[in-house]
């Protein structure tokens, strides 16, 4: 690869630095000129060749792929050796611990942080969040953050002209009950544009951050809303080549969550990697 | 809550990128600093990340985890609200423009007689489809160093990559490459398919 092709995707950032640039024609090699056809195409091929390699016997995947070409900033930022298998030492072997001190305990409603109600379909994500041995993860730090309703963020790299909601920040967290359980009452963020190709939508989507008993069950992820048309569409869902592994950040919409004349439920559960730390009292207790 | 009436599905729930816009979200007062810049024993850790073209990557952000200087797995709360007193071994630093990360912290020592000192490492970043873990060492205890599990697993150069270098002024530098020659080692634990 010559120096030019290697240093040209990240020229392309994926938000729209100022609220003029999309009310102009996308062209010249630093606009996201290529065609959303170009892109399903390349989703599609990958899924393709995934669906083959499983037929044949190899394992589905069920995590994104960090080499996934149609998702173009993931292309210098992937290593491309494969990560060295460890065993966990002590430290990594326990999480930083958050408790009530850290977190007010009105930071799980995103509805009333501001001086007025915010616009937009009120809703509540609620779920648990497990390890991989089913156990619920107690006490730790969940942390959500999204774009409002007309799907624009409050943060200043994000200038697509879609209204900011005054009453509204997008960013919520708590700490899980003694059963793994959370809730958030927020708004439905919108889908909203991005740079990574011509015509690109990102499907509605919350970000949540997670934290397990074990620093090695660490991670971010993002948790979209059932039937969302753009799922095809988007590289960065499709990353995950398989279908149920996909359908895993997909969030389930539930009546018995509803509540009457108030808000739209939906219930989301979270899976962490298992857990290597023998189970110990010391965590039936806190 | 709903009765929980079939068995669950215990496959890991998938991760995905951070995005571009974890800037208002994810940062919060005071992250970066484990104890209080300039406080006693605290040691600058710093760092620039990069891409694989060599360039460097401006929306990326790190979490730090460690023992205290005793080895001493910390189990107080309070990184989100930091009183200024209280070690509680977790850090979170986005990085600058320039892709350059830094946290105030203490080194880390041993968690058993012999062992080698590090600080566990979190990645994330725009681009970067879910997150790479890795550890950053100390570079003093060579005798540690040269009896650990995962450097002597490591080829030579590549091990020095894990190895943080001691400044001057007491800081350690740490530079992270997500792709390319220079690439840092990056870990699998036991139940990661990635």
């Amino acid at each position: 690869m010559s120096e030019q092709q290697l240093t040209e995707p990240d020229a392309v950032d994926e938000t729209f630095p100022s609220s003029t640039v999309i009310a102009e024609p996308v062209k010249g090699p630093d606009d996201a000129a290529e065609s959303q056809a170009t892109l399903s195409a390349e989703i599609k091929q990958i899924e393709a060749e995934h669906k083959a390699a499983v037929t044949a016997g190899t394992p589905a995947e069920t995590q994104p792929r960090l080499n996934y070409p149609p998702y173009r900033s993931s292309l210098l930022r992937h290593p491309t050796k494969d990560p060295r298998h460890t065993d966990p030492e002590t430290i990594e072997l326990f999480s930083p611990a958050f408790g009530h001190r850290d977190i007010g305990t009105l930071e799980s409603d995103l509805t009333i942080q501001a001086g007025g109600e915010p616009i937009g379909e009120r809703i509540r994500v609620t779920g648990r969040v497990l390890d991989g041995n089913g156990r619920p993860v107690r006490n730790q730090l969940v942390e959500i953050w999204q774009a409002n309703s007309a799907g624009r963020y409050i943060h200043k790299r994000d200038q697509h002209p879609a209204p900011i909601d005054p009453n509204f920040t997008g960013v919520g967290r708590t700490l899980t009950g003694d059963d793994g359980s959370y809730s958030f009452t927020t708004i439905k963020p919108g889908p909203y544009p991005w740079k990574n190709h011509h015509n690109a939508w990102r499907p509605a989507h919350i970000h949540f951050s997670l934290f397990g008993t074990e620093f090695t069950q660490r991670m971010i992820t993002q948790m979209y809303f059932p039937s969302d048309p753009l799922f095809a569409l988007d590289p960065i869902y499709q990353s995950i080549t398989d279908q149920k592994a996909r359908d895993r950040l997909v969030a389930t919409y539930n009546h018995d969550i509803t509540e009457h004349e108030f808000l739209m439920g939906y219930n989301w559960d979270i899976v962490l990697t298992g857990a290597n730390r023998t189970w110990m009292e010391e965590d039936d207790d806190d | 809550m709903t009765e929980q009436t079939t068995t669950p599905d215990l496959t890991p729930t998938p991760g995905q990128t951070v995005g571009p816009f974890y800037g208002y979200a994810l940062p919060y007062e005071h992250d970066s600093e484990l104890v209080p810049p300039g406080s006693a024993n605290a040691v600058r850790l710093h760092g620039v990340v990069y891409d694989g073209a060599g360039a460097v990557v401006p929306d990326a952000i790190l979490e730090i985890w460690q023992p205290d200087e005793t080895g001493e797995v910390p189990r107080a709360t309070g990184s989100l609200r930091r009183n200024g007193f209280t070690f509680t071994g977790f850090g979170r630093a986005a990085v600058d423009p320039e892709g350059a990360f830094s946290f105030s912290t203490i080194n880390p020592g041993p968690t058993e007689a012999g062992k080698a000192p590090f600080i566990s490492v979190v990645i994330f970043a725009r681009g970067l489809l879910n997150r790479l873990f890795t550890r950053i060492y100390l570079p003093e205890d060579t005798e540690a160093l040269a009896a650990d599990p995962l450097l002597s697993s490591l080829e030579p150069e590549e091990r020095g990559r894990l190895i943080a270098s001691r400044e001057a002024d007491g800081s350690l530098r740490f530079d992270i490459r997500l792709q390319g020659e220079q690439e840092t080692p990056f870990l699998r634990f036991p139940g990661h398919e990635d």
